[in-house]
């Protein structure tokens, strides 16, 4: 028996391979049928072995929701979680193939919750059935899926109106609801979408015409995804290729590899790599173990060049009369998908065709209202929020818009800590003005980085006698500012005058550069955003008032630690004092060095009367 | 088992991403793996909250103790498996073409006695038939099908006209509900 096919087997696999693939998914609403309907399309196209139907009747028997029948969502519904609660939580892919075409099937999920699963089915696909649950209509996550259908290009659909059963097959209900539909969906760049009736439970209409709906005249659902023209799905653009890897094994040969992202590329060809704009021609295609004379689209190859080009990952290769733009400030549509909003100014990883970049979402444009399309005002975008954004980024992007290129055009973002996928974007167009604009639309300074760290930068100046307690109260300080997250840095006399300040000695002029010198650091880190704490004696009114004028107004908090010379004698925590009296240290503050305390502090901690922990509160509450 | 052993390797040698020829249509908890399929620390799977995978962009960042599982051919179908195998000339285990062995019957299925290794059930005895695998897996628990197909050319044959599903002999795909999701989760390829 098998003989017979045997001869066949070489033209029937020549047939499989030219036969087209389409990818599709589908979408809608939860409950309104999905599963059970792709369930039905394999069912009755036979591409159900008997062992995976066998066990979906045991597994009805315990999961079913469809009473004595069997429950054909569940041949797409595979997790234990999804059976139990009678949902699809992730995407499931399906493989059949019929005469004409092999299909690849994405049954997507439902809930807004696991929006970001349906976004990964639609990223990958020709054609989207959206379903509609016959007694509710057009509902808010349909309207969602289409959006995000449209948003990800793409431009075949269909429009199932599911459970017609329901309704008893009523024609009105049915041109009502895609009379609704097609209101919604004006201006969306569908190419074509087909209103179909159906009842994925009972069959009408998926593969073989309902004889309930006689006032139907169009296609059944497998008619349809027979027939649908994909050719307007396949552009014919200039050859790009984003390299993957330079192959170069030894010194004689130098490979550029890489998947071929559009168009097609014969030896002789001249080629461009950017961003760097340098043009060559193809020496050679190699696909495989061999050398080929062209290759298309979607084919991995290298290529070796005429000339050695300097290129490395994340290069573009392209037809050198047509090359793509390169840029570093876009426009783009972003699909959020992570919990934590998205924030402007924020740093996230780029993943673009084979490179990855930082970048920041320097302005939202607007949200959209996933209803009505409206542009809302926008702040931040939460989960499964759709918005328009310029984004900036570290290096400059090969691109093209994501209608003309879905390679060079898509993006998703990642989070930088957590390293979970929290975005998808399309690019738009790059922001032409760019390069007169750039500092404008990215401006990093003071305010912005003092944004990023949540705090209002400070310098907090403590000014005292030797042993007044100065650093053990900035110290203590410093110690709560960290643990309420807040990013500080302390400069004292140790951590000063052993690197910076250690050609400076104790005489008046050096104690006088030495706080300037500490006046400029703090000031840059305060214009770093920091909150700096600075603990030196500083004994001269004029020095203090010189700090005080490289800051701007309220930034400077000068704190005057406030303990008798008798007392910090008393405590001589470093023997300083006795020193002194020796006469072996010279100008010291106090002894025969003046001390100038200051008038009017803008805060005043009196050095006895508290401890160092009651200061410190102290400070905190005057400081907010 | 083989997960304990995988499980060790990856420990031991502290690979980030390990690479699989599972497929999306060998079975309904694969049909939701992702290409580049997140591993927890512990090697664990979880479904309920696998990252978005858009277009062919893939987010390999993980942190320490954490891996990937990438199964590149996850959208080849059995058949795309054996034809590419005829197109590039791929030599094939054996045991993929049918012969005469000695099999016994259990539970509806045909498991082949390989060697003096083979624990008999009381009153079992082996009988020769011509059979081979249509998939292989742990020994003793992967059973073999009744077939003349001893060519490639036979076996596609017969694959075009299964009226049986790929891992129908893979015992330790319907031991329990869910079975494969439960070894997946444990770290299971």
């Amino acid at each position: 028996m098998i003989t017979g096919y045997v001869e066949d087997i070489a033209s029937f696999l020549e047939f499989q391979t030219s036969k087209e693939t389409l990818r599709f998914i589908t979408c809608g609403s939860v409950d309104d049928g999905k599963s059970t309907l792709i369930g039905r399309l394999l069912f009755e196209s036979k591409n159900i072995f008997d062992d995976q139907l066998s066990s979906i009747e045991t597994d009805s028997r315990q999961y079913g929701t469809q009473g004595e029948s069997i429950d054909l969502a569940l041949l797409v519904d595979g997790l234990q979680a999804e059976r139990e609660q009678g949902i699809t939580i992730d995407v499931a892919y399906r493989f059949f193939s019929t005469e004409k075409r092999r299909y690849i099937v994405a049954d997507t999920p439902g809930h807004e919750q696991y929006t970001r699963n349906m976004a990964t089915g639609a990223s990958t696909a020709d054609l989207a059935v959206i379903l509609i649950d016959a007694r509710k209509g057009v509902l808010t996550q349909t309207r969602r899926h289409s959006r995000i259908a449209a948003m990800m290009g793409i431009r075949q659909l269909v429009l199932a109106i599911n459970k017609m059963d329901l309704v008893g097959f009523d024609e009105q209900v049915f041109t009502e609801i895609e009379r609704d539909y097609r209101r919604f969906t004006e201006g969306f760049a569908f190419h074509a979408v087909q209103a179909i009736p159906l009842s994925g439970l009972e069959g009408d209409n998926v593969l073989f015409r309902s004889p309930r709906t006689p006032w139907y005249s169009g296609p059944t659902l497998m008619d349809y995804l027979e027939c649908v023209d994909l050719s307007s799905e396949r552009s014919c653009s200039a050859f790009r290729m984003p390299l993957q890897w330079i192959n170069r094994p030894n010194l004689d040969f130098r490979g550029y590899c890489g998947r071929i992202a559009e168009g097609e590329i014969r030896t002789g060809d001249a080629v461009r790599v950017l961003p760097s704009g340098v043009k060559t021609r193809v020496k050679s295609i190699i696909r495989g173990f061999d050398e080929v004379p062209h290759a298309f689209r979607n084919e991995s190859v290298t290529l070796t060049l005429m000339d050695e080009v300097d290129a490395s990952r994340g290069d573009v290769m392209a037809a050198a009369n047509d090359p793509p733009e390169s840029s570093d400030q876009f426009e783009a549509r972003l699909l959020w998908m992570a919990e934590h909003a998205m924030t402007p100014g924020r740093q996230y990883l780029m993943k673009h065709a084979c490179r990855e970049v930082t970048v920041t979402v320097t302005e939202i444009k607007y949200r959209e209202d996933v209803n009505t399309g409206a542009h809302l005002a926008a702040k931040t975008l939460g989960l499964n929020e759709i918005g328009s954004v310029n984004l900036s980024s570290s290096a400059p992007l090969v691109f093209e818009p994501y209608r003309v290129n879905r390679i060079l055009g898509g993006f998703v973002l990642i989070d930088k800590l957590t390293y979970e996928t929290v975005g998808a974007g399309m690019i738009n167009f790059a922001l032409r003005r760019a390069k007169n604009i750039h500092w404008q639309a990215l401006e990093i300074n003071k305010t912005a980085r003092a944004a990023m760290k949540h705090q209002k930068p400070r310098c907090i100046w403590f000014t005292g006698l030797s042993g007044s307690g100065k650093s053990t109260i900035a110290n203590l300080l410093e110690k709560r500012l960290h643990t309420e997250g807040m990013h500080t840095y302390m400069l004292d006399g140790n951590n000063v005058r052993h690197g910076l300040n250690r050609d400076l000695g104790f005489t008046e002029a050096d104690r006088v550069e030495n706080i300037r010198r500490v006046a400029e650091v703090a000031s840059l880190m305060v214009d770093a955003g920091l909150i700096v704490l600075v603990s030196f004696i500083s004994p001269f009114k004029s020095e203090r008032d010189m700090a005080r004028n490289l800051f701007a107004e309220g930034e400077f908090v000068e704190i005057f630690i406030d303990t008798p010379l008798a007392e910090c004698e008393r405590r001589d925590v470093k023997g300083l004092y006795a020193k002194a009296r020796r006469g072996e240290l010279k100008n010291f503050t106090g002894i025969d060095g003046p001390y100038e305390a200051p008038q009017s502090p803008d805060i005043y901690v009196p050095g006895t009367s508290a401890s160092a922990e009651a200061s410190v509160e102290l400070i905190l509450r005057s400081l907010k | 088992m083989k997960t304990q052993a995988l499980k060790q390797a990856l420990d031991l040698y502290d690979f980030d991403a390990v690479f699989g020829g599972a497929r999306r249509d060998e079975e309904k908890s694969r049909a939701k793996e992702r290409i580049f399929s997140f591993r927890s620390t512990g090697h664990r799977w979880d479904p309920k909250a696998q990252r978005p995978e858009l277009w062919s962009l893939y987010n390999t960042r993980i942190h320490p103790g954490e891996t990937i599982r990438v199964f590149p051919l996850s959208n080849w179908t059995e058949l795309d498996i054996w034809q590419y195998i005829r197109d590039e000339n791929i030599p094939i285990v054996p045991l993929y073409l049918s012969a005469e062995r000695p099999v016994v019957s259990r539970g509806g299925q045909w498991i082949m006695v390989d060697d003096e290794r083979f624990p008999f059930e009381p009153g079992e005895r082996p009988s020769m038939k011509r059979v081979r695998f249509r998939t292989l897996g742990c020994w003793p628990l992967s059973a073999a099908i009744e077939s003349d197909a001893d060519t490639l050319e036979e076996v596609i044959a017969e694959t075009l006209h299964a009226r049986c599903s790929e891992r129908q002999g893979r015992l330790i795909d319907s031991d329990v509900p869910g079975s494969m999701e439960k070894k997946k989760q444990e770290g299971y390829f």
